[in-house]
């Protein structure tokens, strides 16, 4: 089984172009899955049902998104196998930007859309810095000067990437994008083992273990403080 | 493409980098590089300057750093030493229809300054033809046709080069979500374009764009606060003049507000290969050729006749008619006959 982690911010357009991009990869008789991971709520899965790709769920609700999703990809790659894929596609939202649940030698996408500034590349973390593959969005929106600064800013913080672009709606890219994710070299049958691409943020602060008051008294463990200072004074 | 040596880009002092190839600011400042505190270092030694700390703080992962800048410098070298608008000729060879049916066409070749219209139903395969060019499509798309750039099966590392692609598209929505002046935005995309003479591109652009657009703007108009006429025509101007991309790719350029058959020799007239796919009689016209498109596949080519060019006379008085009215109705004045 090949498998291929998507991440990218919300609304960025990933169920849309994994949608489209499972057509493509079914017409050369491939069986695709999909794992869906959010926060607190997705419907998703129904969109992919419709479609007729077998898919599972995961809401990680109160921990942090991409450890819920490093704690059980291994079981969700024996789902995979267990239910005869070709190709398994898991599906996460970047919600703070930072992090990405990229394993070392597994194909990793980052979706970005042409909607969200010029800067966005800046703003991105590993999610974008470390991707294999970077899809643009919403291309048809905006102008084709515009798609060449944003793709430029891209490659820029990710000159190894492909950069590709895909528009969720029609599907024109969304083709040529599935040529690039199966690989029979890179078939898999277990992640055990396997490294993260990079290491997911340090923090262990009484917040994180329930701690609701505010104030320095309440505050113990990784705590940093903002440096406000008297700049604007001189 | 010529390897730039990463260890020799690493150890150089960061000023001679600068000097020696002036767009790598843009790397430092796009990964948020502080390019006032590196003083007299090397790259390597300004990334072994950060702290654990910093590095865990700021997701920093050096490594990763060194080998993209080397990736980086190496891609706009090579990019520089493009020689531009080599692109003489653009060749379909036919694939199959929908119901896997070969196309009858054999193979279609435009040259330079040529311009095709595509014509056929919504859904019957225009936006595919489009794709097929745009991927340079080798058998590997589902029509499985091919495309040849000047008689050869060309370079695969196009489709995927952000600064060295084969073809512009100019979209049916041309608006812009930047917020910037007219002046800020074509800068900022000349750069992007690493063009050399930015102030003397900017002058260009906004010349070509005021020739199209009924109303005149300047360069100090918001590019948001444009008429769908003017951004539409600003866009045809700019890729026209400054995007390297020797094919352009139209869906559809709408009739308001702007001037279209100056819009097309403008493209023309900067060497492109322009295809174009429409339902508009005027535009269909105006195109030396046209393809046919039904069920997926190019049912045939027409060539537009001399009987063809006199109907589009009569088209484009009725378009002068349409406009005059327009022109008159805006300005308050009745247009009885």
């Amino acid at each position: 089984m090949n498998l291929v982690t998507v991440s990218g911010p919300p609304s960025s357009g990933k169920t849309s172009v994994i949608l489209k991009t499972i057509d493509a990869i079914k017409m050369k008789g491939l069986k695709v899955g999909v794992v869906k991971f959010d926060c607190l709520y997705t419907d998703d899965d129904e969109l992919y049902r419709k479609a007729g790709v077998p898919v599972r769920k995961g809401l990680s609700g109160s921990l942090c998104p991409d450890h819920y999703f490093v704690s059980n990809i291994e079981e969700v790659v024996n789902w995979g196998i267990n239910q005869e894929l070709d190709m398994l596609i898991t599906e996460s939202a970047g919600l703070c930007n930072r992090c990405s649940p990229y394993i070392k030698d597994i194909v990793s996408v980052c979706v970005i859309d042409n909607l969200s500034g010029i800067n966005t590349p800046k703003k991105i973390g590993p999610m974008l810095k470390t991707a294999d593959i970077v899809v643009i969005t919403k291309g048809d929106i905006v102008s084709q000067a515009e798609r060449e600064v944003f793709a430029s800013r891209v490659n820029s913080v990710n000159p190894k990437a492909v950069i590709i672009h895909v528009n969720g709606l029609t599907g024109q890219g969304a083709f040529e994008f599935s040529t690039l994710l199966r690989d029979k070299k890179n078939e898999i049958e277990t992640v055990k083992g396997k490294e993260l691409r990079f290491p997911m943020p340090s923090a262990l602060c009484s917040y994180c273990l329930g701690e609701t008051r505010i104030g320095d008294d309440y505050q113990m463990g990784n705590v940093r403080k903002i440096e406000l200072g008297d700049e604007d004074d001189k | 493409m010529k390897m730039i040596n990463r260890e020799k880009i690493v150890s150089k002092k960061i000023a001679d980098l600068r000097s020696e190839y002036p767009f790598v600011d843009s790397f430092f400042e796009d990964n948020k590089l502080d390019l006032e505190s590196i003083g007299d270092m090397s790259f390597r030694e300004y990334l072994n300057s950060y702290t654990l700390e910093e590095i865990d703080e700021w997701a920093i992962d050096t490594e990763k750093l060194e080998e993209d800048l080397a990736e980086y410098i190496s891609q706009m070298v090579e990019f520089l030493g493009l020689e531009k608008d080599k692109v003489e000729s653009l060749t379909i060879l036919a694939g199959v229809n929908k119901s896997g049916e070969t196309e009858s066409f054999g193979e279609f070749t435009i040259k330079r300054s040529e311009i095709v219209s595509i014509v056929g139903p919504t859904g019957s395969g225009k936006s595919r033809l489009l794709a097929d060019i745009e991927w340079a499509a080798d058998g590997d798309t589902p029509t499985k046709r091919r495309i040849l750039v000047n008689g050869e099966t060309p370079d695969k590392s196009n489709r995927f080069s952000t600064s060295n692609k084969l073809v512009a598209q100019l979209s049916q929505n041309m608006n812009f979500v930047m917020d910037l002046t007219v002046r800020e935005f074509l800068e900022l995309h000349a750069k992007s374009r690493l063009v050399e003479n930015v102030e003397e591109m900017v002058q260009r652009i906004v010349e070509a764009a005021n020739e199209l657009a009924g109303e005149k703007f300047s360069l100090d108009t918001a590019v948001t606060g444009l008429s769908g006429g003017q951004s539409r025509a600003l866009m045809i101007a700019d890729t026209a003049i400054l995007s390297t991309s020797p094919i352009v790719l139209i869906d559809e350029i709408e009739n308001a507000g702007i001037d279209r058959k100056k819009a097309l020799d403008v493209l023309v007239n900067e060497e492109k290969i322009v295809l174009m796919a429409t339902h508009d009689p005027s535009l269909a016209l105006m195109a030396d050729r046209r393809i046919v498109i039904k069920n997926g596949g190019i049912k045939s080519i027409i060539e537009t006749g001399p009987e063809e060019k006199a109907r589009l006379s009569e088209l484009e008085a009725i378009d002068k008619l349409v406009s005059e009215m327009r022109t008159k109705l805006r300005n308050g004045e009745t247009v009885g006959i």
